[in-house]
């Protein structure tokens, strides 16, 4: 008798449980409202991407064409496929000493994996991940890249 | 009111007014053959671009939207498409038996069509042994399946075919029990006698509890036999590419393709003839006002919308249940449906001599 008990509540257990998953089906079938394709040439414009979305690494400038990076290589460092190139130079305090900072940054975008594990390196938050992805071009010279804008010059106070 | 009847009788009389009987006969097989052919065209773009849209429906996805208003041109496309295709035959098969094996899954799904009623006496060949018939058709399918995977002499193909062999002939068994229940609750293998047994009520709801068990059984046992998800291990697409049309490309793969589709059709087909009442309308009891409504729906109308919510209910099985493994679905069907159709049909046999249903 135990065995025929047995018998009966796994079939009892397979139906309920196979209903449940169709009845999630089923809720999201008659709820067109919950599609979440975006059709996405069509919408460019209004465009609704996740947070965590990563498009490719960008460098923050503020309005005086001033960055936070001091060119310390921890990103170079971080970065597990070779994207990043920090090139220094040495920059000539009024005090006369010599301090090492940013020449360029060469930032290879035809290598990036998008780990985002140079942003989480860098020390002053000089970069960040920004979501444009649009970056099909017709040479791949185009995708090597300086991040930080001609003439730019570390911010005062970030060491 | 609108009927086929009416029309297919009208051909008739004129047929045979103007030609010698011989004659009208050949000329009726023809209309019949091309209306089949039609209607297996017109049921692959339909059916193929409906499990489509619902699967997207069913993901959270748009589906094909591109080609034609709302994308009702996409299945059409893909037909062009593969009509214009080459059809590659491996050098390594069995070059007739590859070549014929589409046709033969093809000719088996035809031969089924033969005793459904679409309609009120709108119907090909109404044998006293309908549903003897179609059971017996329906395993022929089997054959060209075994067929096209053995000629491809290819590994996947031949292990598809081997596995689709497997699963067809376990799972008739249980199909074939659960449509016996009706056949006892009705008393007829005759496919227009069975129609007109639910001329009170489906045998749905008029047999009890045993007769929706009969049902799920049905549902489950032919979603098995047409080779569909959650039992689409003949294909298996991650373990075996494709299964038995792995080889198969253009034309014939098409109609392989379509034939799996026409099979889903005319399983529901039987299923809403056995079940729910075929064309009937949906009568209840004594409410004459209310059954006089429904009569004034076209019986046509009434089968269709029966077979496509049927088929509507398999294609929400395949986006919804995981896929079973080889043994899995095996031992499904030995140690669980079969126990139970067979108890079910001695509670259906029991109700049928004691006239317990309504």
């Amino acid at each position: 008798m135990a065995f025929l008990k047995e018998y009966i509540s796994d079939v009892y257990r397979a139906v309920a449980s196979l209903l449940k998953g169709m009845k999630t089906t089923g809720s999201y079938f008659i709820r067109p409202k919950e599609i979440i394709t975006q059709q996405y040439p069509d919408n460019r414009a209004q465009m609704k991407l996740p947070e965590r979305f990563r498009g490719e690494v960008v460098m923050a400038h503020d309005d005086n064409n001033e960055h936070a990076c001091t060119g310390c290589t921890a990103c170079e460092l971080a970065c597990p496929n070779a994207t990043i190139k920090i090139v220094t130079k040495f920059d000539t305090t009024p005090e006369g000493k010599k301090k090492k900072a940013l020449d360029t940054f060469v930032y290879h975008l035809e290598l990036c994996t998008m780990c985002n594990l140079c942003v989480e390196a860098c020390p002053t938050s000089a970069i960040k991940m920004a979501q444009t992805f649009e970056h099909s071009v017709y040479d791949r010279n185009q995708l090597l890249k300086k991040l930080n804008k001609p003439g730019s010059k570390i911010r005062a106070g970030v060491e | 009111m609108f009927s086929l009847e009416h029309i297919t009788n009208s051909i008739q009389q004129w047929l045979y007014s103007t030609f010698s009987p011989t004659m009208a006969l050949i000329l009726e097989c023809a209309i019949v053959m091309l209306l089949v052919i039609g209607l297996f065209a017109t049921l692959g773009l339909v059916l193929v671009l409906m499990e489509r849209k619902v699967a997207a429906r069913m993901q959270i996805r748009l589906g094909p939207n591109r080609v034609g208003p709302k994308g009702i041109l996409q299945t059409t496309a893909d037909t062009l498409k593969l009509m214009m295709k080459e059809g590659l035959t491996p050098n390594g098969a069995d070059k007739f038996l590859f070549n014929l094996a589409p046709f033969i899954v093809m000719i088996a799904a035809m031969l089924i069509l033969a005793p459904i009623a679409f309609a009120k006496g709108f119907q090909i060949w109404d044998i006293n042994i309908g549903v003897l018939y179609v059971s017996a058709v329906s395993s022929v399918s089997v054959i060209g399946i075994l067929m096209a995977g053995w000629a491809s002499n290819n590994k996947y193909s031949l292990l598809g075919a081997m596995r689709s062999g497997a699963q067809i002939v376990s799972y008739e068994l249980s199909a074939g029990l659960s449509i016996i229940s009706i056949v006892v609750l009705s008393g007829s293998l005759q496919i227009s006698e069975i129609v007109a047994s639910q001329q009170t009520g489906w045998w749905l709801f008029r047999g009890h509890i045993p007769a929706i068990i009969s049902f799920v059984i049905f549902i489950i046992a032919v979603t098995a036999e047409t080779n569909r998800a959650p039992f689409d291990l003949a294909e298996a697409e991650s373990e075996l590419t494709a299964g038995f049309h792995t080889e198969y490309s253009g034309m014939k793969f098409a109609l392989l393709f379509l034939a799996e589709y026409i099979n889903i059709f005319i399983v529901c087909a039987i299923g809403a003839t056995l079940f729910l009442g075929g064309w009937m309308p949906l009568h209840i009891g004594n409410w004459e006002g209310f059954n006089h409504t429904m009569d004034y729906v076209p019986s046509s109308v009434w089968f269709m919308g029966k077979t496509f919510f049927l088929i509507f209910l398999i294609m929400w099985f395949r986006w919804t249940f995981p896929r079973l493994r080889i043994d899995q679905l095996l031992s499904l069907e030995w140690k669980y449906l079969l126990p139970i159709s067979m108890f079910n049909l001695l509670l259906i046999t029991l109700i049928a001599i004691m006239g317990w249903h309504f």
